[in-house]
């Protein structure tokens, strides 16, 4: 028999309740509901001259190769991003839970990048990574024309892909530590006595111990590479060269806010939160369906 | 146009949010000593970023401090974009601000809005007196309507030219700029020869490689009087001069004469021209006096006017820069204290002596421009031949072809083209395929803001 928690009091549970509607309805059902009507009319910057096109800015987007490139590139970077984060992150984890020498700095320095803004990061990583100049240039003195974000779009999409990763580290490193600290000891301990090395220990009982923080930290990490990585391209690429970093949130902030048609962007964001809806569904449909909550 | 670079508007953005967020807690405060004063009170929004915003912000500041009946409320937005974008919003949720400031691209989607109260009325309505025939023709007939109505009031202006290092080109023994396209192509080719890493510095910005190409050589950028005849204009672009025109720019790149620097690379334009790494660019007069106070020490340099086609066949180039809009639906005692500003602003003496002496803006009318002249203003070696810039705007009287660009969503258009122009220049396209492209792209867009706009005749 399940156990239920009711209010007896349904006005007291109401007031309650009701702030947060309120925020949730102004600040998301609002403007989501606003986007859809745009979404299916042509708006005029200023309004006042609002025309009702049924599907037709949605074909123009999808009909769009450019649209389809930029929905290619998004995905690519998410996964990308994401694997590269969380393995850093994990890593980090592992090493710090083992307590090596000094791991009390790290585990304060290792977050540090998450506190930083996401334009703060890009502009860092141009200078670092630029072709002529940065930091980075020293690799062209061996291998010349070898990394040039400038000009090659493979070269720019690894560049915003490190840079998302490398803000992202931080953050999911203190869930990984905090997921491998509520390991029981003794877990450990026993495997270690049976004979089992560290790294066998590694892959056998704390990482599937920490499936359930892995799988939420997918969730975030593959969310906020759609919809977070504005400031990064932004500052980093400006989505060049030739459109090789277009991500879709970039492309509905120009199409939008640069060039002010709000009904093209209206029908983009309908697209990319449709988008992440489903990806969302896909992974509680069928990766969560590995995951042992204890 | 002008372009700062992204450090400097990151950090001004901030700086202007902090400066924000101090200034309206002290407005609130002083809520009731400014009551007391009995000054009326106006907004007015900006768009320039960084240090040139400073001196618009000075400006509001010099406003105020020479009269005591009104009082001018001047808020930076961070960047063009954002102060177009905020007036929109602002004009959506009727908190517009009486004054804003709009750049070039922005103009069509103002003369289209219905929201704003066109300049020529307004000056007749609250006694300006304005000689509109005073301004620079390439100046006005960028921001006026087809039938030559100004509806703004043009502010900061600039233009293209052509920086160049003299001693670099001491060594291929000349004295003089190049003047023609082909002749730069020579010099170039010399330059490297005597032993010079960068003769050219150049990027994808639309505005200095295609429209003042365009302008300059009479050659139509886009249908129907570059789309002053309609919103039905479409993209020339495509066309010989410009593919010719941008190939050779291409094969300067591949033979090492010429460099393609952006903010990605590692330096602007402006700023590989300025430490004396590459020996000239084109770009906007109205970054002279940047570049004279971040130059390495002695490098000897000077404008000119940018190259043509053919010698001795040149038009006026185009005006980048801003004008200032005044918004509908004001109080009568806004608009009167609107006006005064206005009438400050862009008088010759405290308006574009002021701007002219602050940057690297011309003075937009022709009395502004004797002011300076008579006070010796370009004889300073720090201004020397800036005014080429006038003297390229006023080659000619502004033709249909000359007089401007006028595209509906030209932000967008201009990122295609600049997209496109990126395909072709790191090869991933011959130019003339990434060039029709671009107009299939661009006439895409202008269809859409023709179909949103059904109905709205362009004035």
């Amino acid at each position: 028999m399940e156990k239920r928690v009711t209010f007896s009091n349904t006005w007291l549970a109401v007031a309650l309740i009701l702030p947060q509607i309120l925020l949730v309805f102004v600040f998301f059902y609002w403007p989501a509901g606003e986007a859809l009507y745009w979404a299916f009319t042509l708006e005029r910057a200023f309004g006042g001259g609002n025309q009702w096109v049924g599907l037709y800015n949605f074909t123009s987007v999808l009909s769009d190769p450019k649209y389809l490139a930029s929905v290619r590139v998004s995905m690519l970077f998410a996964v990308c991003a994401t694997t590269l984060s969380l393995g850093i992150a994990l890593l980090l984890a592992l090493f710090v839970d083992r307590r090596l020498a000094g791991y009390q700095v790290y585990k304060f320095t290792f977050f540090l990048p998450y506190a930083l803004a996401a334009p703060a990061v890009g502009l860092a990583f141009r200078f670092i990574f630029a072709p002529d100049a940065g930091f980075f240039s020293a690799i062209n003195d061996f291998f010349p024309g070898l990394w040039n974000p400038a000009f090659d779009g493979t070269d720019a999409l690894v560049l915003i892909i490190i840079a998302q990763a490398w803000s992202m580290v931080g953050y999911n490193f203190i869930f990984f530590l905090a997921g491998l600290q509520s390991i029981p000891r003794s877990i450990s301990e026993a495997g270690a006595m049976d004979g089992a090395g560290v790294l066998r220990r590694m892959w056998d009982l704390q990482l599937p111990l920490i499936t359930p923080t892995l799988f939420f930290l997918i969730v975030i990490n593959v969310t906020d590479s759609f919809v977070n990585s504005f400031g990064i391209v932004d500052i980093t690429t400006g989505g060049g060269p030739a459109r090789a970093t277009d991500l879709m949130v970039y492309k509905i902030y120009n199409d939008g806010f640069q060039g002010k048609d709000y009904s093209l962007a209206a029908a983009q964001s309908i697209v990319l939160m449709l988008l992440i809806v489903a990806l969302t569904f896909i992974q509680f449909r069928f990766v969560e369906r590995r995951v042992h909550y204890s | 146009m002008v372009r700062i670079e992204a450090p400097e508007t990151q950090g001004a953005r901030l700086r202007k949010l902090a400066a924000g967020m101090i200034v309206g807690a002290a407005a609130l405060g002083s809520v009731a000593a400014a009551n007391a004063q009995e000054r009326t009170k106006f907004e007015f929004w900006y768009g320039l970023p960084g240090q040139l915003g400073e001196v618009v912000d000075k400006h509001c500041e010099l406003f105020n401090a020479s009269q005591d009946k009104y009082e001018a409320t001047c808020v930076g937005q961070g960047s063009y974009g954002k102060a177009e974008q905020n007036a929109i919003a602002a004009y959506r949720s009727n908190q517009s601000p009486t004054i804003v400031q709009i750049f070039d691209a922005g103009t069509v989607n103002f003369m289209l809005s219905g929201a704003i109260y066109p300049a020529n009325q307004f000056a007749k309505d609250f006694g300006l007196t304005v000689d509109w025939a005073d301004f620079f023709p390439g100046i006005a007939s960028y921001f006026a309507t087809s039938k030559g109505e100004m509806w703004s009031f043009p502010y900061n202006s600039s233009t293209a030219v052509f920086y160049w290092n003299k001693d670099q080109w001491a060594k291929i023994g000349k004295t003089k700029a190049p003047e023609t396209w082909a002749e730069l192509g020579s010099d170039l080719k010399a330059l490297k020869e005597a032993g010079v890493e960068c003769g050219f510095a150049f990027d994808f910005d639309t505005w200095l490689n295609l429209e003042q190409f365009a302008a300059i050589n009479g050659i139509p950028f886009a249908s129907l009087d570059n789309g002053y005849g309609g919103l039905g204009a479409e993209l020339l672009i495509n066309k010989a001069p410009f593919v010719e025109h941008m190939s050779l720019f291409k094969s300067w790149l591949d033979a090492g004469y010429a460099k393609i620097q952006t903010p990605q690379v590692g330096k602007t334009v402006v700023q590989a021209f300025a430490d004396g790494s590459c020996a000239s660019t084109h770009y906007s007069i109205a970054l002279h006096g940047t570049v004279k106070s971040t130059q390495v020490a002695g490098l000897n340099w000077d404008v000119a006017m940018l190259p043509v086609l053919e010698a001795g066949k040149r038009a006026n180039s185009i005006v980048g820069g801003a004008s200032l809009w005044i918004m509908q639906g004001k109080s009568q005692a806004e608009y009167e204290a609107a006006a005064a500003f206005l009438k400050y602003v862009t008088a010759a003496d405290t308006g574009q002596k002021f701007l002219s002496e602050n940057t690297g803006y011309i003075p937009a009318t022709k009395s502004g421009y004797d002011l300076l002249k008579s006070q010796g203003f370009y004889n300073d070696p720090a201004r020397l031949n800036r005014d080429i810039a006038i003297a390229s705007l006023s080659v000619a009287e502004p033709t249909a072809l000359t007089r401007g660009i006028r595209l509906g969503n030209f932000t967008s258009i201009r990122a295609e083209l600049r997209a496109e122009l990126e395909a072709a220049f790191t090869g991933q396209k011959d130019m003339q395929t990434a060039l029709n492209d671009a107009v299939d792209r661009a006439n895409a867009i202008l269809r859409r803001y023709e179909q949103t706009y059904q109905g709205a005749p362009l004035p």
